[in-house]
């Protein structure tokens, strides 16, 4: 039974509570955000669309600034434990800023999901919400404060996911993703549950120190690390937990497609690098030999059979959402083998690897938008004969598409480099055989990722409308800076790799 | 100066994006201007070349340049890896005599490109922007010493040519674009690999730092023991070279990797199979020569036999392809394979001759395939038709062509005076030498005797005798009695026109000149070529062990 706190014992509460609100100033303002948001909407009555999200943009750039300011207090730890305040999280709450942005962005330019009568009100908030969300999965480092973070993120995504309330292909999206999600949220937290009744704690560093200290049963570890593996694999969308996606990403909007394909799955690979690193004992002596929690293999075959699934099963795809699903699922594959390593090179890997793909992917979506606003279809075989009308967006779509198969000159290609650098630095015949597997499933990747230019610039057109398909001027200069970026950063990545590597190195002696 | 002629195209593409699509003539303009720029450069560069300078390989304890000479080195990127150390890629440009064969090949086979170019009429802006990408990507292959640097000119071709090909080619180009980049992407992947797994395994002597530099890792000295593809640890050793030579096969193309040039060729339009037959295929054999061959030395002494005899296969079995084709693009094509297999066969023999001899048919191959896809294009402008068949007499209507064509194939089938012979004698002279490739070259010799069948054959076929039957064309009688023949739908001259002739033209005096006194091009090579040879040499390798 609860005991009821001292006066004194509250007071102590409070105090920390207070001096922990100072390192989580952005996500405090982006939840302030969030209900100037709503609040912005009523007033505006549902017309001026432009200018709530214009509100949208200015304040998640605001934020840029809070995070900025982080980066002088010192590494600790808040709220008992609950949250802590790194480099990495760092590193995160950048990226899922800037995917908030460019998601916003790529709304603003959906003229589909902009036409609803429902308005788009608590839209904006809601990606407001999500971006607070992801931020703190990033973060968390207590069980409870990881979940919570997830459901935040996943909450908002289910309902993001059904903006398109007549659609009956978003409504049914947002329910199977709900289910899937429900099903995916009750096995984390019991595995979870399973880990605190093995160690009696919540925050991952003491857990891992219990686990080192203390033992535990195999099965039960074995047991909790499968729940919470299948848990972390749904956000990621690996194999194989990864059955939600194709329909999803099918039906939600597609700004959202965009920022669930990025965003949840980066915020899933960072709650797993977190956890894996941290609460998983692998820096100690003679760990190596307990069975119950052999996470690598375990990732290892979570990785081939992503990479492979993904990959192959894309090429049969028609729409051009769900083929980009599958390759999603592709990518996590091949970010998983720069987890496996285990060194700091492996998760310098990721982070960069990352930060190419929120570029090239979110590029993609975008193009994808456009290209629906004027044909009013995602289907691969409408895309004929668009180069010669669309040139810029054929141009754009293609540089992201190599950049997707990871073909230099661009940033697709230093992510893969560097995952196979890892993989190779690591050493060991297992290592080389995936990488093996993941060259010989960029090159089918290459097939699929084709077939779009193919489309668009080698067939022609069936139909002859003579119909407007100039972009905005707007349009035009966000595709060209996001394709100029992807190649710049192909060629000169030594600013983000750099960055990528102080992040990780929060991890420090955790890694090799 | 090499920046300059690799970038020169990428300008010249970077200006015809402003301009406007529908003023072609300009397009046109600006990137023949680009390419004769290059070609000025070229020039420039070959007179400022030393060709006693050998290259290849930097001396122990020497400058990490080695005897290459233009060099220019820049720190591109440079990341820490924590115990691996720094990750050093440079911008790193370089010329040998090796390269600098390839680069005056390229620089007149861009030329020949563009002017050939002048009849396309579809989408020329998106045209000559890829053209010049290509053409970039394929200078920047030559001439650059970093691996990093290589790989990435190595995989930008693949794009524009998929889009050149898959655009603007023939009615199966989908096919055709499609299964050309999935081969050399196929190939190249594996590439990436080993580069990542020598970056591991080499070490820059002055620095300490594991380096990308092809110059640093053509020497074994700069191995680390113990390392992935160090000294010791045979079996990768020996997958990496079979990977990479895979990769590099492929483009060559080598039986039996070579099943995507024919349909490339056939679908490509002209200019884009003179290119492809002209310049990428020796990239294939170029990289195997500055990579393959001699960062695995020991595993190439071991593989001559095998090499020997995949050339030799390339040769009677692309002959015989050759001679079984009824179109006649589709015979040159199968012609390129068989010629590229004398280069295979050169390099098998691993002693000066051969190498000298595969190096000089690199450059002669360039030339005269080049001229033989020009002609293939002139008789199809003509005719819409390639089918050998649907021909005959052509010699008594079209005498000048007739002419050109002659010296082409002859060129092609090695008569002596004529550049080919130079390169195929020597080849030979050198497979012969060597014990290993000796029973090969005696196999091999037969290639000739059908190359001359499948040339000399369709020559017959198409320009001696009578007009066929079911030609293509009509003959007319004039009012004093001369005949004439009129192809339907072609309102040009019938014989050479002054574009196609100040293309052709250039092709034919190279060709007999370089028959006569090869050596302006042979000069250049030979310091280098032996020093290759003694660096792939069995004694250099047991000296390190």
């Amino acid at each position: 039974m609860f005991e009821m706190p001292s006066g004194a014992e509250i007071q102590s509460i409070i105090s920390t509570l207070k001096s922990g609100a100072g390192y989580f100033i952005p996500e405090l303002y982006l939840s302030a955000l969030f209900m100037v948001l709503i609040i912005l909407d009523l007033v505006l009555g549902g017309r001026r669309k432009t200018i709530l999200a214009s509100a949208t943009i200015i304040g998640l750039l605001g934020s840029v600034f809070f995070i900025f300011q982080q980066h002088a207090l010192p590494d600790t730890e808040i709220f008992f434990g609950m949250y802590s305040l790194d480099r990495f999280g760092i590193f995160f709450k950048y990226f899922f800023v800037l995917t908030g942005i460019l998601a916003v962005v790529t709304t603003m330019a959906d003229e589909h999901l902009n036409a609803q009568e429902s308005g788009m009100g608590e839209y904006y908030s809601l990606l407001v919400a999500m971006v607070v969300g992801m931020m703190m999965m990033a973060s968390s480092t207590d069980l409870l404060m990881m979940f919570l973070a997830m459901e935040l993120v996943s909450l908002s995504a289910y309902v993001l996911t059904g903006y398109l309330k007549r659609e009956l292909r978003s409504s049914e999206a947002a329910l199977k993703y709900l289910v899937y999600g429900a099903v995916s949220s009750g096995m984390l937290i019991y595995g979870f549950s399973l880990i605190y009744g093995i160690t009696a704690q919540t925050n991952i560093s003491k857990i891992s120190m219990e686990l080192a200290q203390h033992g535990y049963d195999p099965l039960v570890m074995i047991l909790a690390t499968l729940l919470v593996m299948a848990g972390l694999g749904y956000k990621m969308g690996a194999v194989p937990f990864h059955f939600w996606s194709p329909d999803v990403y099918e039906g939600a909007p597609t700004p959202i497609t965009a920022y669930l394909s990025v965003g949840s799955k980066a915020a899933g690979f960072a709650m797993l690098m977190r956890f894996f690193f941290v609460a998983v004992p692998h820096a100690v002596e003679g760990v190596e030999d307990m069975l119950g929690i052999d996470w690598i293999t375990m990732m290892m075959f979570i990785a081939a059979a992503s990479m492979i699934y993904g990959n192959v099963v894309a090429i049969w795809q028609k729409n051009v959402k769900r083929m980009l699903a599958y390759s999603s699922i592709a990518h996590a594959g091949y970010l998983l083998l720069g987890i496996i390593t285990m060194d700091q090179i492996g998760t310098q890997a990721v982070l960069v690897y990352l930060t190419g793909y929120l570029l090239m992917n979110i590029g993609a979506f975008y193009v994808v938008v456009l290209i629906a606003n004027k044909i009013g279809s995602e289907n691969l075989d409408d895309y004929k004969g668009l180069g010669k009308k669309m040139p810029l967006a054929g141009a754009a779509l293609t540089v992201f598409l190599i950049a997707l198969v990871g073909l230099p000159p661009t940033f697709g290609f230093v992510g893969k480099l560097m995952i196979f650098t890892a993989l190779l630095g690591h050493g060991g015949d297992l290592y080389m055989w995936l990488a093996l597997v993941g060259i010989l499933t960029s090159v089918i990747s290459l097939y699929y990722y084709m077939y779009i230019p193919l489309n668009m610039f080698l067939r022609d057109s069936e139909l002859n409308a003579e119909k407007d398909f100039k972009t905005g001027m707007m349009q035009n200069v966000i595709m060209t800076v996001l394709m100029l970026l992807t190649i710049y950063f192909g060629l000169f990545f030594q600013p983000i790799a750099e960055y990528a590597k102080y992040s990780a190195s929060m991890f420090g002696a955790v890694l090799n | 100066m090499l920046s300059l002629i690799v970038f020169l195209p990428i300008i010249a593409g970077l200006i015809i994006l402003a301009v406007p699509a529908s003023q072609k003539q300009i397009i046109r303009i600006v990137s023949l201007l680009a390419a004769v720029a290059q070609g000025v450069v070229a020039v420039l560069i070959w007179r400022q070349y030393d060709p006693t300078m050998a290259g290849i390989v930097a001396a122990p304890g020497g400058s990490p340049v080695g005897s290459f000479q233009l060099i220019e080195r820049l720190p591109w990127i440079s990341l820490d890896l924590g115990s691996f150390g720094p990750l050093t890629i440079e911008y790193f440009l370089g010329v040998d005599g090796i390269s600098i064969t390839m680069v005056l090949l390229t620089a007149l086979i861009s030329i020949i490109g563009v002017l050939s170019s002048w009849t396309i009429q579809k989408q020329v802006k998106g045209y000559f922007i890829l053209f010049n990408l290509l053409s970039t990507a394929m200078m920047g292959c030559f001439v650059a010493l970093d691996f990093f640097l290589f790989y990435v000119f190595w995989e930008l071709m693949l794009l524009p040519m998929y889009f050149l090909i898959g655009i603007w080619g023939g009615p199966n180009r989908e096919y055709a674009a499609i299964k050309f980049f999935l081969y050399t992407l196929f190939g190249s992947v594996f590439m990436l690999l080993v580069m990542i797994g020598l970056y591991f395994s080499v070490i820059d002597p002055l620095t300490g730092n594991h380096t990308f530099s092809l110059v640093a890792m053509a020497s074994q000295e700069n191995y680390v023991p113990g390392s992935i593809l160090g000294p010791g640890s045979a079996m990768w050793r020996t997958i990496a070279f079979v990977v990479l030579f895979v990769g590099f096969a492929i483009k060559v193309p080598m039986f039996p990797f070579h099943t995507w040039l024919p349909d490339a060729h056939v679908e490509a339009p002209t200019p884009i199979s003179v290119i492809l037959a002209g310049v990428l295929l020796k990239l294939g054999t170029y990289g195997m020569m500055r990579i393959n061959f001699p960062l695995f030395p020991e595993v190439f002494q071991a593989g001559l036999y095998t090499i020997g005899v995949f050339g030799a296969i390339n040769i009677i079995y692309g002959a015989f392809c050759a001679l079984a084709q009824q179109d006649l693009k589709k015979m040159v094509a199968y012609s390129s394979i068989s010629h590229m297999g004398y280069v295979l066969l050169g390099l098998a023999a691993g002693n000066s001759e051969g190498m000298l001899g595969a190096l000089y048919q690199m450059f002669n191959h360039g030339t005269i395939t080049a001229m033989l896809f020009l002609l293939v294009g002139v008789i199809y402008d003509r005719a819409h038709t390639r089918a050998i068949d649907k021909f005959g007499g052509l010699a008594s209507y079209m005498p000048v062509y007739a002419a050109v064509v002659a010296i082409a194939w002859f060129a092609s089938l090695g008569l002596p005076g004529l550049s080919g012979f130079i390169s195929e004698a020597f080849v030979f002279v050198g497979a012969f030498s060597a014990p290993t490739t000796r029973p090969i070259a005696m196999v091999s010799v037969l290639g000739i005797v059908f190359g001359a069948a499948y040339l000399l054959w369709s020559l017959q076929r198409m320009f001696l005798g009578k007009r066929k039957p079911d030609a293509v064309y009509d003959i007319e009688t004039d009012a004093h009695g001369h005949e004439h023949i009129h192809f339907h739908d072609w309102t040009g001259k019938l014989d050479l026109d002054a574009r196609e002739l100040t293309m052709l033209v250039p092709l034919a005096i190279i060709i007999i000149a370089l028959g006569i006194y090869p050596m302006p091009v042979m000069g250049l090579l030979t310091a280098s070529i032996n020093k290759l040879v003694t660096v792939l040499a069995p004694v250099a390798m047991s000296a390190v062990n």
